[in-house]
């Protein structure tokens, strides 16, 4: 009894030491930190979007159309980035935004790294026939441009948020698939997979307890880089018509419905995109940080 | 790997919701006669192997169907479309490459400077960088407050190029079109620009990484020790060896370029096979789709061959050790 509580705790104290050394490797780069303290930043912003945005995004003031931001000329105090075409409140409907495309970059994210270890996994255990059909399969996908494959998968589907992130996961789901079968198999070899198999493990307990573990890092920082890519492809089937459709504060449908008064309205296009540059930016920044940290050929020896 | 694609392509289409014929017919209503007819005309009435298998053969002759829309075959449209979109995309990998590489040599060898992080830090803005939005803000800057530069199309329509080899800063060479060629150098620069940013960003940075890894050779230090010049131990022992990397992050641009085509030629109206595929799409273009997602694969794989031919030219070895 003791033996195993002295255990646990040994267990602990191993991932409490393996965080530290994360952490320590993490922030010695800054900017990785200035990423991940902006994305923490969104994050809250997403949440708490209610309490913290001035206006309902989908109010309409019809006595403010197009009013400037709040710095310029003509610019109200009531509406600190501006309103769009409809008196629409930009600043709240960003905010509401940021819910759309974290969500979006989430979920792309969570149906990848599944969707992508199981397959992967299935190709390096099984070897074979099974692993050059996936492969193959896998191949073809990457062979047609990201966006134009989402773009066609999501006119197969319809139009629409989530149909949108079904297809941007089906485009992204080959990076996922092959990272997985290569560190697989490298790690199938090792001498503690035969040593499982020897001591009668059974395939999945090989397969997702022994090996997956050992295959990480490398996925969590591809799903970070992901991220941001996911949320640069929804904005962009956004902006096309064939994402989240307006009213919704997509930041690309924001661009998209506002497109006709770029030129004498500009925030209302400028506002959004820079909501979009500076998220992706942020969450390529916290990628960086994260694969110098977690990529052992690069830590310094 | 093409039957891969032309599969993929052609299930795709299948699934596709709505009926192709309806779509053809329109407001005006259709007799069930016609309806047939159309059916037979399409191949629908085949089964599913069927009809792809005759799609594969048709596709073997150079076949690629019919559009719906305009009736006219597939690879007729494509290839008078096409030129435009290797015009704009030939520019912007220049532009990409004429900045991009120098920017990643000139950090990799200031390594840890206040240039290296701005060069760095810039290349991962343009990385993160959501083009449609770039594109609009440059209109807004270059065509709107300073109008330098025009906001839409491939050239001023009181230019009448005549049509020799499709691209059209040839033919405007060619023509006698005082002007002509100035114009539509001129309609490219934003285009290129904004197209350009994303692999720019991304040679920058893979320029760096592979320039660092050469630098700590041992044949760079014994040129340093040799006492040779920084422009003959930068230029040609290290970019050398560094080439294979950056051409292959140079031939994995293609896809970047023909994704970002999509929305560089949405947003300034350029009459290429970005903007023809969005059409189609929305015009539910079965065929087209289909067509044109199997002939921009084909570019895809044919570029990525050459690539790999091209390694053995850089670097010799790789052919004599097989």
């Amino acid at each position: 009894m003791s033996e195993t509580t002295n255990g646990k705790i040994d267990q602990r104290g191993e991932v409490h030491r393996q965080l530290a050394e994360f952490w320590f490797y993490f922030s010695e780069s800054k900017t990785a930190v200035v990423g991940l303290v902006f994305m923490i930043g969104v994050l809250l912003m997403a949440l708490f979007a209610d309490v913290i945005s001035p206006h309902d995004p989908s109010e309409q003031f019809r006595e403010f159309f197009e009013v400037p931001p709040a710095w310029v000329e003509g610019g109200s105090s009531q509406f600190l980035l501006g309103t769009d075409y409809a008196g629409r409140d930009i600043l709240s409907r960003i905010i509401h935004g940021s819910r759309l495309s974290l969500m979006a970059g989430g979920i792309v994210i969570l149906i990848c790294l599944t969707s992508g270890i199981v397959i992967g996994l299935a190709a390096a255990y099984f070897r074979g026939i099974v692993e050059t059909l996936i492969m193959r399969v896998m191949d073809t996908i990457l062979s047609v441009p990201g966006l134009l494959m989402a773009l066609v998968l999501v006119a197969v589907l319809g139009p629409g948020l989530l149909n949108a992130m079904i297809a941007i996961s089906i485009t992204y789901m080959p990076y996922f698939v092959r990272l997985t079968r290569a560190s697989a198999i490298s790690e199938a070899s090792r001498e503690y997979v035969v040593a499982s198999r020897v001591a009668g493990a059974g395939r999945l307990r090989i397969m997702f307890i022994t090996i997956l573990p050992n295959c990480m890092a490398p996925l969590i920082v591809q799903a970070t880089l992901s991220f941001s890519t996911a949320i640069l492809d929804t904005a962009a089937l956004g902006f096309l018509g064939m994402g989240a459709q307006p009213p919704q504060p997509e930041w690309g449908t924001l661009i998209a419905e506002n497109r006709d008064l770029m030129l004498s309205a500009p925030w209302t296009v400028t506002f959004p995109g820079l909501a979009i540059l500076l998220a992706v930016l942020a969450i390529n920044l916290l990628g960086d940080g994260l694969r110098d940290a977690l990529d052992p050929r690069l830590k310094r020896s | 790997m093409f039957f891969g694609v032309t599969l993929l392509a052609f299930g795709f289409i299948r699934i596709l919701p709505g009926d192709p014929i309806l779509t053809i017919a329109g407001e005006r209503s259709m007799k069930p006669e016609q309806y047939a007819v159309m059916m037979e005309r399409l191949g629908f009435d085949k089964p599913v192997w069927e009809q792809y298998l005759d799609y594969i053969l048709g596709i073997l002759q150079g076949d690629f169907g019919t559009s719906f829309l305009t009736n006219r075959p597939i690879i007729e449209e494509f290839m008078e479309l096409f030129p435009a979109t290797v015009e704009l995309g030939v520019c912007a990998m220049l532009f990409a490459v004429v900045i991009g590489l120098p920017a990643g040599i000139f950090a990799a060898v200031k390594r840890r400077t206040f240039y290296d992080q701005g060069i760095m830090g810039i290349s991962l803005v343009g990385y993160s960088m959501p083009i449609f939005w770039w594109g609009l803000l440059l209109i807004i800057l270059f065509s709107n407050i300073l109008s330098l530069t025009p906001v839409s199309g491939r050239i001023s329509f009181l230019y009448d190029v005549e049509t020799v080899t499709g691209f059209l800063l040839i033919d405007s060479l060619l023509g006698d079109e005082d002007g002509a060629f100035w114009s539509a150098l001129h309609h490219l620069v934003l285009p290129s620009i904004v197209l350009g940013t994303i692999p720019l960003a991304i040679i920058a940075r893979q320029t760096r990484s592979a320039m660092l890894e050469v630098l700590s050779e041992d044949y760079v230090r014994t040129a340093k020790a040799k006492g040779l010049s920084p422009i003959r131990i930068y230029g040609l022992h290290a970019l050398r060896n560094a080439m294979i990397t950056v051409i292959t992050v140079i031939g994995l641009q293609v896809g970047v370029l023909l994704a970002g085509a999509i929305l560089t030629e949405t947003i300034f109206s350029w009459p290429g096979i970005g903007k023809w595929i969005i059409f189609s799409v929305f015009s539910r273009d079965y065929f087209a789709v289909q067509g044109g997602l199997v002939l921009i694969a084909m570019c895809v794989m044919s570029v990525n061959l050459i690539v790999d031919l091209m390694y053995g030219l850089i670097n010799p070895r790789i052919l004599h050790t097989r």
